[in-house]
């Protein structure tokens, strides 16, 4: 009898499951057999009408029941949900070359990028960073880099005065003799900032950056000054680049030299950029010259250094292929936005 | 500067090509700036000879058969009207490349390559060329000038290439010459170093000359030993004004100089040569035959030879005969004084002035000229008598006078002639160098560079040229034998014996970085402008003329009035980069730039100002006031700092919509709307929103991160909506909570409304106001006591209700 109608209750829910397509209305039809008021929990409760010593065989074949309908409704539940996850996959599929979105980031200008890419190659080296008055006096401008007045090089540069005395500084050269006459050797620092000459046409502006370097200490020689370029022309402009010096000619430096580096466009074969020679013109550079070092109370008989400065624009545009230094003061933001980093 | 290859031939055997010797004097420091090839446009032109000539009839042209050696003999139509039998001329062969000429066959447009023609029927083979279409004029060949045929000597062989005879294969090197070395602003100075870096002999040019006695004297007094350390003057009389010789107006041609006559060409001729201007007077014009140099005196006046009159001062220097200026020292003669062709008798000049008071004359009467330029640059003294025997040799050699032996040599106390000696070490050049150069190559370096060496173990002693002012010590020294030596000897090294030190940004450094991040990341985009700007620029700010702005440092030189003026504030640079945008169609942007300003301690400016850095930050186009507040937020945030906003007022900015930024009752700057009348003087088509903050005020205000420990229990957050009079400000409520309850950790406006629905006059403020416990958690209850006691503080304070 119960056999009977366990074999048909087993048919009826194969029967019904397939038409079950959502977990929703497997739940239902899980309810319907296994929840409270279920077909197998009445059958179960149906066992209180029963004689006693039936009872337990009876349990044991409604147990197997109920332990069969667990595991149909168990495989059943992983076949829909498989095949609703099909579904999902579908229907929430997206154009995935939609626009993104996200917070809108500025950017540092270029100068700035350049600046902490240097400082980042030197401070590696142990060089601190030294930030000195932009108006500056005759004296840490020119007389203590060895250019007194009528020093055939002050015609090199043309400077902005405000009096006699006082004017714009044309070099952060001026920046070593502050750091020289409060710190003793070792010396290594970078001096950072704005200089201004009297030129303004397409490759000069009246306000530049500039980078100068300076190091100080006991038997620096003129190879030190080419191996440290060397690792700077590696870092800021890639592995393979090299330099050349040759001579030239600052007053605060003896022996002065101009240092170019291989092209890193045509890896020196020439090319636009290097305007066929394979070499691109980048600092200027040399040993400090002796009075300047005494002019500081540095006992030049002891200690040795080098100097080097070079331009932030010139570098820039050098590394992002500008072509006008004026875009870089104008501060237009189509230009400004190729900056994100 | 620029050197002819055939004149630099004269003083050293050159035996390497041009490019070759372009790269040696690279090397060691004189960079061609630019080698010229002379005759770089011509080629395939040959020496042809004219065998036949017929004219064609009823036209100007000929018709002739022209020798051209090796090229055959050719049939070629002629124009010229000075074409003849046996007359030989320059034959561009079929594919030669010439100078174009328009119909004056005079004007050059451009160049063409000749092909093989046919002139009234008859073929032509070729052209005969003129100077013209060579590019030689008379002054590089004798008769080049001739509007026809150039006419070639007998002498030159048939099909040869006429290159060589016209000078064409001649190339001119300009080199740019370094400030250290103006003994090498002449084509000696550069024959001293090819010979040196070549390791050839130096040919000195002739010097020699017979001076004839001459009874009449001449008289010179130097008053100024101080501006005029050397002064040379030499009598020649019996002048014979004529033409220079073909070689040397060929000479001054290459150079750029115009051929004037005997005695001023060799003037020039001497200049660059030796770098020694040299000025010839008429002696007769020189009252009292007499030259004094001194100061002029006030208001004195001459006029130059180009005819220009000028008031002098006692800050020029003025040579003058017996009673009046007669030239303007190292810069032009006077035209009472000049040479012309009636000119019997001359006194030459050469000296040595101060250069600072040419350049400084020069510059105060806007009057230059080659002379000027070379004595700004710097003349030595050695040369002043080597070029005085140099022209005077030139004289004798020229036939255009009799040298006298009446010469007045006035050496001053100023004058430094003759030879420096110096001692230096080997040992020490190469431990600044930092390679070990041999002291047998030191020493064959400085003997070619001129110096006089002696070798003793380490120590080499050494005259120095006189004419190597640049010679101070010895490095110097190390510079020139690395110069000759080869910089590509020096080989890396990575600072083997100096001391460890610590890198980096100081702290100041790093903490402008920082902001420049945060700001970057709010979608700021950092520009970088002039430190100079015009007063104009204040007026566009409606700045008052009592303002602090308005005490700024202007520069005496400046470019113009636009870059006049060290900037006081940043906000007029921020506003000419808003309009530059908008005006070029970008119509939205936010920028920022922190850079200084310079305020003088007092005018006129006597110690160094206070360069304060600035942060200024713009918005324009889409936006409004709460945007750029963000930013300083951000800003604040970043510094893990509060700042405050209360309402202000600066000249530029929108009355209602202004802010001055305050910490810790410190005010650090401003933030507004740009004022609408200027946005409409400006023409602006968008609203603009300007900020300008103290960097060092602002950097006082950063507060060092500090852990809490986090609440045992969870905050709890009530919204109140609550309606007040328009005048309350949202500040006000917000302190006002917090201030009542000190469980109150976060107040933030959600909403904001003014309409009907709360009346006319009245705002109503939405708040979520969180409440962090301490110790207990916040009951429903407790909470309900703490926003009543919110309220009533809010309505006894301020007049707030709940809505």
């Amino acid at each position: 009898m119960i056999e009977q109608k366990i074999e048909e209750l087993k048919k009826k829910i194969d029967e019904l499951a397939k038409g079950i397509k959502t977990s929703k209305s497997l739940g239902e039809l899980k309810m319907a057999f296994l929840g409270k008021q279920g077909e197998i929990s009445e059958l179960m409760k149906g066992m209180r009408d029963m004689p006693k010593e039936k009872r337990p065989e009876v349990g044991k074949i409604i147990n197997a029941l109920r332990d069969w309908a667990n595991e149909r409704f168990d495989e059943l539940d992983k076949a829909v949900k498989k095949a609703e996850l099909e579904q999902l996959y579908k229907t929430e599929k997206i154009d995935v070359t939609l626009p993104g979105r996200r917070q809108s980031t500025g950017a540092y200008h270029p100068n700035t990028l350049v600046i902490g890419e240097l400082v980042d190659i030197f401070s590696g080296m142990g060089f601190e960073v030294f930030e000195g008055p932009e108006i500056e006096n005759d004296y840490y401008n020119f007389t203590a880099l060895n250019t007194p007045k009528d020093h055939p090089a002050r015609d090199m540069q043309d400077t902005f005065y405000i009096t006699d005395e006082l004017l714009l500084r044309t070099q952060t050269s001026a920046g070593q003799i502050r750091v020289m006459e409060n710190k003793k050797p070792p010396i290594k620092i970078l001096s950072p900032g704005k200089v201004y000459r009297s030129d303004d046409d397409a490759t000069h502006s009246p306000m530049f950056g500039q980078m100068e370097g300076l190091v100080v200490d006991k038997g620096i020689t003129l190879c030190d000054l080419k191996g440290m370029l060397d690792e700077f022309a590696a870092k800021m402009f890639g592995d393979g680049v090299k330099t050349r010096l040759r001579p030239s000619y600052f007053p605060f430096t003896e022996p002065s030299v101009e240092v170019d580096v291989s092209c890193f466009e045509c890896g020196g074969k020439g090319c636009r950029l290097c305007k066929g020679t394979g070499w691109i013109e980048v600092l200027g550079a040399g040993m400090v010259n002796r009075r300047v070092l005494e002019g500081c109370g540095i006992d030049p008989d002891v200690y040795t250094g080098f100097a080097f400065g070079m331009g932030i624009e010139r570098i820039a545009m050098l590394k992002y292929g500008i072509n006008n230094m004026k875009l870089l003061f104008e501060g237009d933001v189509r230009f400004l936005k190729q900056f994100k980093a | 500067m620029k050197i002819p290859l055939s004149w630099l031939k004269d003083y050293v055997d050159i035996d390497v090509s041009a490019e070759e010797l372009q790269k040696k004097l690279f090397g060691c420091g004189f960079e061609v700036e630019e080698l010229i090839e002379v005759g770089k446009d011509i080629s395939g032109v040959v020496v042809g000879e004219v065998k036949e000539c017929e004219a064609i009839e009823g036209t100007h042209l000929h018709v002739c058969k022209v020798d051209c050696g090796r090229h055959g003999e050719l049939q070629i139509c002629c124009g010229a009207d000075n074409v003849a039998v046996g007359i030989k001329a320059p034959v561009a062969l079929i594919g030669a490349t010439v100078y174009a000429t328009a119909k004056d066959h005079v004007t050059v447009e451009g160049v063409m390559t000749i092909k093989k023609g046919k002139l009234r029927g008859v073929e032509s083979y070729g052209m005969l060329c003129s100077g013209v279409e060579l590019g030689v004029n008379g002054d590089m060949f004798e008769g080049a000038d001739y509007n026809g045929l150039l006419l070639l000597p007998a002498s030159c062989v048939n099909g040869e290439d006429v290159k060589p005879v016209l000078g064409l294969d001649d190339y001119i090197f300009d080199i740019g010459v370094t400030a250290n070395r103006p003994d090498c602003q002449s084509v000696l100075g550069i024959a001293r170093e090819v010979a040196a870096v070549l390791g050839k002999p130096l040919k000195a040019p002739a010097c020699n000359y017979r001076p004839a006695h001459s009874q009449k004297g001449v008289k010179v007094t130097d008053l100024a030993p101080d501006l005029c350390p050397r002064y040379i003057a030499h009598y020649v009389k019996d002048i014979k004004i004529a033409p220079s010789p073909m070689w040397m107006k060929r000479r001054l041609a290459l150079c750029g100089l115009r051929s004037i006559n005997n005695v001023v060409d060799i003037t020039n001729f001497v200049l660059l040569e030796m770098g020694q201007p040299m000025h010839a007077f008429d002696l007769d014009a020189l009252s009292g035959r007499e030259i004094v140099v001194r100061r002029a005196k006030e208001g004195e006046k001459i006029v130059t030879l180009d005819e220009k009159e000028f008031d002098l001062t006692p800050e020029n220097l003025v040579i003058c005969d017996g009673d009046k200026p007669a030239a303007l020292a190292g810069i032009m003669g006077g035209l009472n004084s000049g040479i012309g062709d009636g000119t019997k008798e001359l006194l030459f000049e050469a000296a040595k002035f101060a250069r600072d008071s040419v350049r400084k004359t020069s510059r105060a009467l806007g009057q230059h000229s080659d002379s000027s330029a070379m004595f700004e640059k710097g003349v030595n003294e050695y040369t002043v008598a080597m070029a005085m025997d140099r022209a005077l040799h030139l004289i004798e050699e020229l036939g255009c006078g009799t040298v006298t032996d009446i010469r007045c040599d006035v050496v001053t106390p100023y004058s430094h002639d003759g030879a420096k000696t110096m001692t230096v070490s080997a040992g020490k050049i190469n431990s600044l160098l930092g390679i070990t150069v041999p002291a047998e190559a030191m020493a064959d370096i400085l003997t070619r560079l001129n110096f006089g060496v002696k070798t003793e173990g380490d120590k080499i002693e050494l005259s120095v040229p006189p004419y190597r002012e640049d010679i101070d010590g010895w490095p110097d020294i190390a510079e020139e034998i690395i110069r000759m030596y080869g910089y590509e000897h020096i080989e890396g090294t990575f600072m083997p014996s100096a001391k460890v030190t610590n890198g980096g940004f100081n702290d100041e450094q790093k903490a402008e970085l920082a902001l420049k991040r945060t700001l970057a990341d709010q979608g700021l985009y950092e520009i970088s402008t002039y430190s100079f700007y015009s007063e104009k620029d204040l007026d566009m700010l409606h700045i008052p003329a009592d303002a602090p702005e308005r005490k700024f440092i202007k520069i005496k030189n400046p470019i113009g009035e636009d870059l006049s003026v060290m900037r006081t504030t940043l906000a007029p640079s921020m506003l000419n980069t808003m309009v530059r945008n908008l005006r070029r169609g970008n119509m939205e942007g936010r920028l920022f730039e922190i850079a200084k300003v310079y305020i003088p301690r007092e005018l006129p400016l006597k110690d160094f100002p206070d360069e304060q850095k600035r942060l200024c930050i713009g918005y324009f186009g889409n936006c409004d006031f709460f945007d750029i507040k963000g930013a300083v937020e951000a800003v604040a945030d970043s510094l893990n700092a509060k700042f405050e906003y209360v309402p202000a007022t600066r000249p530029y900015l929108h009355p209602g919509v202004c802010a001055e930024i305050v910490c810790d009752g410190q005010v650090l700057g401003c933030v507004g709307r740009l004022d609408p009348a200027i946005s409409d003087e400006l023409a602006l088509e968008r609203k603009a929103f300007i900020a300008e903050i103290d960097c060092k005020k602002l950097m006082a205000c950063a507060r060092p991160f500090r852990y809490r420990p986090l609440p045992k229990f969870a905050a709890v957050t009530r919204d109140l909506a609550l309606v007040c009079d328009a005048g309350v400000t949202c500040g006000q409520i917000e302190k006002a909570i917090f201030a009542a309850c000190k469980y109150v950790t976060d107040v933030n406006l959600f909403d904001i409304y003014a309409g009907a629905q709360v009346g006319a006059g009245k705002v109503s403020m939405a708040f979520t106001v969180t409440f962090t416990p301490a110790d207990e958690a916040i009951t429903p209850e407790k909470c309900d006591g703490y926003v009543k006691k919110i309220l009533s503080s809010l309505s006894h304070n301020l007049g707030v209700t709940l809505r």
